[in-house]
């Protein structure tokens, strides 16, 4: 129990000065995914079941290719932000730090794997 | 940090059953949560019973009947009885409101009265509100300016005046920021509805020149971007008012100064 004034404690260490380009970027990201995830669903739900080389041919096509690559890195960027936000939200201490940093190293390697992925597909 | 049980020594208990009154046709039943500091003992919950035919409308009548007729103990804050102070705070049937201005005829069976959520009791039904007067005194809750005092009053247009409507009715009564979800959990550092809403009266007062710095004070991932649009803070204010709303419209302003 620290002797503090009820106004040190509500001040802290005062503003991080920062914040809005998280939300910002989450806004952005969302809107993005709010066209990104119909168009994948329609893209890449025909393709489901079908034999190997159709799939390749079809994901040949920059259309359907793009669209899948941006829906994967646009969603775990997303992901990513919305997570941390979350760690934020329920996690303290050095527990927090430690989630942030795995939830950032686990988006980024999905979204790489994702888009590796398709790159073989489509090239 | 998110907290899923009490502590052993928070742990509710069944407590006292008072005496129905004598020859009362009409009684409803309260059940009144209690904690005293003094004597070590966990938080019980008592039942007390009211005769209907003898008592005021609002919850705040049938406390201040208990208080006087049945237990002296029965420890509440109460001063302006119509809604205007904001002291009689409490948890009744489950919503955040004041004691004053909710009937009774609004709740179906037992009436069921908690202190504040989420809040360190000071006794009975009293929250200590400490932090949440330092959080709002944080947010400068009066006008700030820098240019030279003016003879008379700052002048301030009709249509800027109605920008205030729907905020400066705040009477500080902590029923939205103690409803608040992410105030629980990191009430510490998010400053809550009632100290943002406040915020943005300040803020868009068209005769303060600090807006700037107070937007600067927002900018922080804790103290204003804790709000997810819960709402709960819009459906459980007494006064009809929105914090939410005023949450975003920081939010808005806060993108709109950067692009």
């Amino acid at each position: 129990m620290a002797y503090m004034t009820a106004r040190k404690r509500a001040t802290g260490m005062g503003s991080a000065k920062t914040g809005t380009s998280h939300f910002w970027n989450m806004t952005i990201s969302s809107v993005a995914l709010l066209v990104l995830v119909p168009l994948f669903v329609f893209t890449f739900g025909p393709m489901l079941g079908e034999p190997y080389p159709e799939v390749v041919a079809y994901f040949s096509r920059p259309f359907p290719a793009i669209v899948a690559a941006l829906t994967l890195l646009v969603g775990f960027v997303h992901f990513k932000n919305g997570a941390q936000v979350m760690i934020e939200d329920y996690v303290q201490g050095l527990a927090r730090k430690i989630s942030i940093i795995a939830v950032i190293c686990i988006s980024y390697a999905a979204a790489a794997t994702g888009l590796f992925a398709i790159a073989r597909l489509a090239l | 940090m998110v907290q899923l049980t009490l502590p052993k020594n928070s742990k509710i208990r069944t407590g006292k059953t008072w005496p129905k009154p004598e020859g009362a046709k009409n009684v409803r039943k309260f059940q009144i949560y209690r904690w005293n500091p003094d004597d070590g003992e966990n938080p019980r919950v008592d039942t007390y019973f009211v005769d209907m035919d003898t008592c005021g409308p609002m919850v705040l009548d049938a406390l201040i009947k208990i208080k006087n007729e049945i237990d002296p103990t029965l420890t509440f804050r109460r001063s302006c009885r119509e809604g205007i102070c904001g002291s009689c705070a409490m948890n009744i049937d489950g919503i955040n409101t004041l004691a004053c201005i909710y009937g009774m005829d609004e709740i179906k069976g037992d009436v069921k009265v908690y202190p504040l959520p989420h809040m360190p009791v000071v006794k009975d039904l009293i929250p200590d509100l400490t932090h949440f007067y330092a959080q709002h005194a944080s947010i400068m809750p009066w006008l700030e300016t820098k240019t030279s005092r003016p003879e008379h009053e700052w002048r301030q247009s009709i249509e800027d005046r109605k920008k205030l409507d729907g905020l400066y009715e705040c009477v500080m009564c902590a029923s939205c920021s103690t409803a608040c979800p992410s105030y629980w959990w990191n009430g510490d550092r998010y400053l809550g509805p009632a100290a943002l809403l406040h915020a943005y009266r300040w803020i868009i007062d068209s005769r303060d020149e600090a807006t700037g710095e107070r937007l600067d004070d927002l900018e922080d991932p804790f103290k204003l971007y804790r709000c997810h649009t819960i709402m709960n803070c819009a459906k459980t204010c007494p006064k009809g008012l929105n914090p939410a709303k005023a949450i975003q419209e920081i939010k808005k302003m806060m993108v709109e100064r950067q692009l």
